[in-house]
This record gives C-alpha cells, sequence and structure tokens, in this order.
C-alpha cells in the first residue's frame, strides 16, 4: 500500500478484489487505487474530517470525566485550582452517609422495579399489538406518545395531577373511594410507587416498540410449523416467541439498567431540590446535585459522580459479561449454550 | 441495517396463523384501548385544564372545561415568554443537530472508510462515550464550560450536546457509510474526483438515511434537555423550554391553568416533530439499540 509517490505509473498492476480485474482490465488508465495519493495529504484529510469531532468528543466528554476523579480528591469550592487535597476523604463521608445509602437503596428499587414491572407488561402489550389488528399503526404511535414528552413536561403534568388537591385524588373521591386518597408526592410510604407509576408511563412505551422490532424479525415460518405440528399459541409464544426475543429484551433490561441508575431530571422536577430525601425518592444524580453544586462542594460532587460511574460501570460490565456475551454468540443459539 | 429492514417486513407480514378473521379477538381491542387510555390520560388532562379557569380546577381538579377558556393560552401566547425560549430552544437544537451531523459524518466516514491502523482505536474511543453519561460529568463540565467563559451561552449548552450525541451517531452512521460499494468511489477517483468531494457529492447524499435518524434523534435530545441547561444558564432570557417551563411553574404556582396552558404549549412542538418523522425516530432509536 505505501508505494513512492514517484512510482505511481510504472508500479505493476495491484492484485485487485476478486471479480474487479475482469472488467477493467483491458482498460491501461485504471490504476491501482490510493497509490496517486500523497500520504500526507491523506493524513491531512483525516485531520479535517474526523480532528473536530474527536477534539469536541475528547474536551466535552473525556476529559471532564477524568477531571471529575481528579477533582473528587480535593475539598474545593470550585473558584481557583483546587489545593486542598483530602485523599480519599470525600469517597469515605459519601459511602458513610446514611442519606447517600438512601439513595443508592432508592436507585436500587427503581431498577429492580423498572425491569420486573415493564418488562412482563411490554412482552405482553407487544405480542397482543403484532396482531392482526384494525389501527394497529396508529396505537403503536399513541403509546410512544409519553416517550417523546420532555422530563420536565411529564413531572409539571403528573406533580400537579398527584397532588393532594389534583386529578387523581379528586377521580377517588368522585368514584366513592375517598379512603384511597393520599398525599402521593410527600408520604414517604407512598412516593416511591408514584415515582415508579409515573416512569413506567413514561418509559413503557419505548420497550414496547423495541419488544416490536424484535418480534418482527422472528421468521414467520416457525410459528406455521409449530402451528402444524399442534401447538397452541401460549406454548409457541413460550417455547419460540420469547427464547427468540431473548437478545431484545436482554438489550432492553441494559437500558433500563443504566437509565434506573442515571435517573435525575423527573426526580428533580417533581421534587425538588429538598423534598426528593424526606419524601424517599432521592437518587444518587440527585444527591450529588444537591450535595454538589447547589451547597458549593464542586469536590465533593464530583466524587459523587465518580462513585455513581463506578457502580454503573461494575453493573454494566457484569451484565454484559455474564447476561450479553450469550448474544455475540448469535441470536439463534444463544438459547443453547 | 435493522433500521431498514425491520420497517420493511412491518406492515405485510402479519401473523395470521392465529388471529381469526380481518379484525382479531376482541380482547386485543380492549387492553389496547385501555393502554391507550393511559398514555393519553395525562397528556388530556394537562390541555385541557389549560382550557379551564382555577376557580373551576379548585372546585374539581379532574373535570372537562365549562365553560371553556381561551384566555390561559391567549395569555402565554402573546406574553413573549414563550417564544423567546421557543427560539432559544430551537437555536440549541438547530447548532446541536448541525454540529452533529457535521463532525459525525467526518469521523465516522473517516472510520468507515480510511484504511489506517488507528481507525479501530477511534471507534473504540466513541463507543466508550457511551459508558459516559451526562450525569457523571456534568459537574467538571460546567467547571469546564465556566473557565472557557460559556456559561450563558447557547454555545456552551451546544458544544457538550454535540458531543454527547457523537457516540450514537458514530455507531450509527458507520454501517452506513461502509455499505457504500467501493466501485462508485472508484468510478468517482476515475472521473477526478479527490476524496474529498468524493465525500461532498457521493457520501453525503447516499447516507441521507442515517442522517436524519442521527438528526432527528439529536434534535430530539437536545429539545428535552434539562440536566445541562439547569447547570450552565442562570440568565433566564437564555432558557430553553423545559427551564423555562419550570421557571413558569414555581413563579404561578398559584396560577395551575396557566402553568397547565404553558406546559401543554411547550410540547406542542416535540409532539409535532414526533408525529412528522415517527417512522424514523422509532426506526432510529430500535435501529441504535441493535446496531
Amino acid at each position: 500500500m505505501n508505494h513512492a509517490p514517484t512510482a505511481v505509473v510504472d508500479v505493476p498492476p495491484e492484485p485487485r478484489p476478486a471479480g474487479e480485474g475482469a472488467t477493467r482490465a483491458p482498460s491501461p488508465a485504471a490504476r491501482p487505487r490510493r497509490t496517486r495519493r500523497l500520504p500526507w495529504g491523506k493524513w491531512a484529510e483525516i485531520a479535517l474530517l474526523a480532528g473536530p469531532g474527536i477534539v469536541v468528543f475528547v474536551a466535552f466528554v473525556i476529559f471532564p470525566v477524568v477531571m471529575a476523579a481528579y477533582y473528587g480528591f480535593f475539598r474545593w469550592k470550585g473558584y481557583g485550582p483546587p489545593t486542598d487535597f483530602v485523599g480519599l476523604q470525600n469517597y469515605r463521608l459519601i459511602l458513610t452517609d446514611p442519606v447517600f445509602q438512601d439513595a443508592l437503596a432508592h436507585n436500587g428499587f427503581i431498577l429492580v422495579m423498572s425491569l420486573v414491572l415493564q418488562g412482563p407488561a411490554a412482552i405482553g402489550i407487544a405480542l397482543l399489538l403484532n396482531k392482526r389488528m384494525r389501527g394497529r399503526a396508529l396505537i403503536r404511535v399513541l403509546i410512544f406518545v409519553p416517550y417523546v414528552l420532555s422530563e420536565v413536561i411529564v413531572g409539571i403534568g403528573w406533580g400537579l395531577m398527584l397532588h393532594t388537591t389534583g386529578a387523581i385524588n379528586d377521580l377517588l373521591t368522585r368514584a366513592g373511594l375517598e379512603g384511597l386518597t393520599r398525599d402521593w408526592l410527600a408520604d414517604p410510604d407512598v412516593a416511591i410507587w408514584s415515582l415508579m407509576a409515573v416512569l413506567v408511563w413514561k418509559y413503557i412505551g419505548f420497550a414496547v416498540i423495541l419488544m416490536l422490532a424484535g418480534l418482527q424479525s422472528i421468521p414467520e415460518e416457525l410459528h406455521d410449523a409449530a402451528a402444524i405440528d399442534g401447538a397452541s399459541y401460549w406454548k409457541a409464544q413460550r417455547y419460540i416467541t420469547l427464547p427468540l426475543l431473548g437478545p431484545t429484551i436482554r438489550i432492553w433490561a441494559f437500558l433500563s439498567i443504566i437509565g434506573s441508575l442515571q435517573l435525575f431530571d423527573l426526580v428533580y422536577v417533581m421534587w425538588g431540590q429538598y423534598v426528593a430525601a424526606t419524601a424517599g425518592t432521592s437518587t444518587m444524580a440527585t444527591y450529588m446535585v444537591v450535595n454538589g453544586r447547589i451547597s458549593g462542594s464542586y469536590g465533593y460532587g464530583n466524587a459523587v459522580a465518580v462513585v455513581i460511574f463506578l457502580i454503573s460501570l461494575t453493573i454494566a460490565l457484569v451484565y454484559q459479561r455474564f447476561v450479553l456475551r450469550r448474544d455475540t454468540a448469535g441470536a439463534l443459539t444463544g438459547g443453547a449454550s | 441495517m435493522t433500521t431498514t429492514t425491520t420497517r420493511q417486513a412491518t406492515p405485510q407480514k402479519l401473523k395470521t396463523s392465529h388471529a381469526s378473521g380481518g379484525w382479531g379477538s376482541p380482547t386485543a381491542y380492549l387492553v389496547a384501548f385501555g393502554l391507550v387510555g393511559v398514555c393519553l390520560a395525562p397528556v388530556l388532562y394537562i390541555v385541557l385544564g389549560g382550557f379551564r379557569t382555577n376557580s373551576q380546577i379548585i372546585q374539581s381538579a379532574a373535570g372537562l372545561p365549562d365553560p371553556w377558556q381561551i384566555d390561559n393560552y391567549l395569555g402565554v401566547l402573546t406574553g413573549g415568554i414563550f417564544w423567546q425560549q421557543m427560539a432559544n430552544s430551537l437555536v440549541a437544537g438547530v447548532g446541536t443537530t448541525v454540529g452533529v451531523v457535521v463532525l459525525g459524518l467526518g469521523a465516522s466516514y473517516v472510520i468507515a472508510r480510511y484504511p489506517f491502523k488507528a481507525k479501530e482505536a477511534m471507534y473504540s474511543l466513541f463507543a466508550a462515550g457511551l459508558m459516559f453519561p451526562m450525569t457523571v460529568a456534568i459537574t467538571p463540565l460546567y467547571i469546564l464550560v465556566r473557565n472557557l467563559g460559556l456559561t450563558n451561552t447557547l454555545a456552551g449548552i451546544i458544544l457538550p450536546q454535540i458531543a454527547f450525541a457523537l457516540p450514537v451517531t458514530v455507531i450509527i452512521l458507520v454501517p452506513f457509510l461502509r455499505a457504500i460499494p467501493r466501485d462508485i468511489e472508484e468510478a468517482a477517483s476515475i472521473d477526478g474526483a479527490s476524496r474529498l468531494g468524493f465525500f461532498a457529492r457521493m457520501v453525503v447524499p447516499l447516507s441521507m438515511p442515517g442522517v436524519v435518524t442521527v438528526g432527528i434523534l439529536a434534535f430530539v435530545a437536545s429539545w428535552n434537555s434539562y440536566m445541562l441547561p439547569l447547570f450552565l444558564l442562570s440568565d433566564d432570557a437564555l432558557y430553553t423550554l423545559p427551564l423555562g417551563v419550570q421557571a413558569f411553574a414555581s413563579q404561578y404556582s398559584t396560577d395551575t391553568a396557566r402553568v397547565l396552558a404553558f406546559v401543554s404549549l411547550s410540547a406542542i412542538p416535540a409532539l409535532v416533530f414526533f408525529s412528522l418523522f415517527q417512522r424514523r425516530i422509532v426506526g432510529g432509536l430500535t435501529g441504535a439499540v441493535k446496531g
């Protein structure tokens, strides 16, 4: 590949990819590609095309993450260079802070409940919508609407509805179920379930769309063959659809897990800076913002970011090692390995 | 890529083996109807609430407008704040989208088609970006943007948003660019086109479907973005819609009807955008996940 530029015209024809030589061999003009391009020109092109992207990406993604690790070792108010090196003190404080432990527990609860509540429901809905039905395309669009709305709109709308004098309690009262009215946002026994309801409402459309795409990649013939062999609908779903949907389910679960660990917007909009912790809905990310940015402890906030990152990374790597690994062996054989 | 194949397979090949007749089972409709109701009821509550008065809402929070009021909507639409925030959101969204497409296409093209050793490393670098969500980087990002003197500028929002959208963009675009046949490139080169000329005249048009997908994803993400503007913007003249909606809701917390009208109006652009491009958004999301 690396011919000297001067040898361009005289080099013997390079071995070409199969199928190419047959049609072009007679033409003397068909010189091997790239030999006439100067190497420095190639590098200049690469720099011109990829350079800006790499610079922006490294500057605004990689660099901040690296700096978070650095700042995390300091007690620092965010002005001037950090000088008050405290070693692992920030991390010790974070991990022993009961408020952080609560937040971590809430993240764990949200993670598990998101999988448990959304997974089976999404698969069921996708199976249903995959059948012959009038208006299926419209239904699919409509259940996706909550996913498109911004977290702020969802948070404010649901916040008003779940308020003690809001629409939910009003509906319950009018239905004669006054005993069921609650302070859905502030009651620590109920608040996290309110959050779960909003999360499921907002994100299940995404899960359903993914599952539908997965279902549609399953060959029709398998179901026909199962029907000929006398398998019932449910048996066919259990032994054909579910295993073949496996890769989709596992990828969705991965995205859901990462999303649960990073959850911030909805909680922060609905509960604000202070109420989330007492209502029992705080997450690691809201803890980071409240104890880092808002209280001006930037070293501490960065250390929290590192903790969130390490927890997410560990879970992601474990998940990829033990769950997603099967998919790299091939979707069809995944169940057998 | 899966984006296109799944979409094509959808409409005709339905599972006929277990469906009875043309309509399917009534249970399915019942469940689907209930599901759509649950998904849309909160949206309807917000939209209809904007047509009510505060006294109507106090009397019964879940009631229907009676009589219908358009004052709330008119008040928001003639107020100026809404349009200013809409313009800010548009600038941030368009800036992010253009940046993502231009930078993402360049980097993806190099990864997909230039024969040099470091391209694998480049791809891994961008792919690793998926592991760094904005939540983790937000505090140092704030400090970085402040040191660059970009706090309270829309550029300070746009640049990080471009950077964080690049991983998904590269992962979606590289297969598109790889799929462009070598023959076309050779033909162009015989015709005297430089590789950059080929990039501009052939690659960009041929990869349009992928470009549109990543562009839409970037625009929607920017339109709904909350955490980054929350950290970087303190000047309310620069607020984007999400921040503006929240500020409006806390400023007029006693004027629920007006808040609901503001929230509905701020949702309309996203909903219109979604209904125009829903096939591509859905296809892009499933493609991004499976690809």
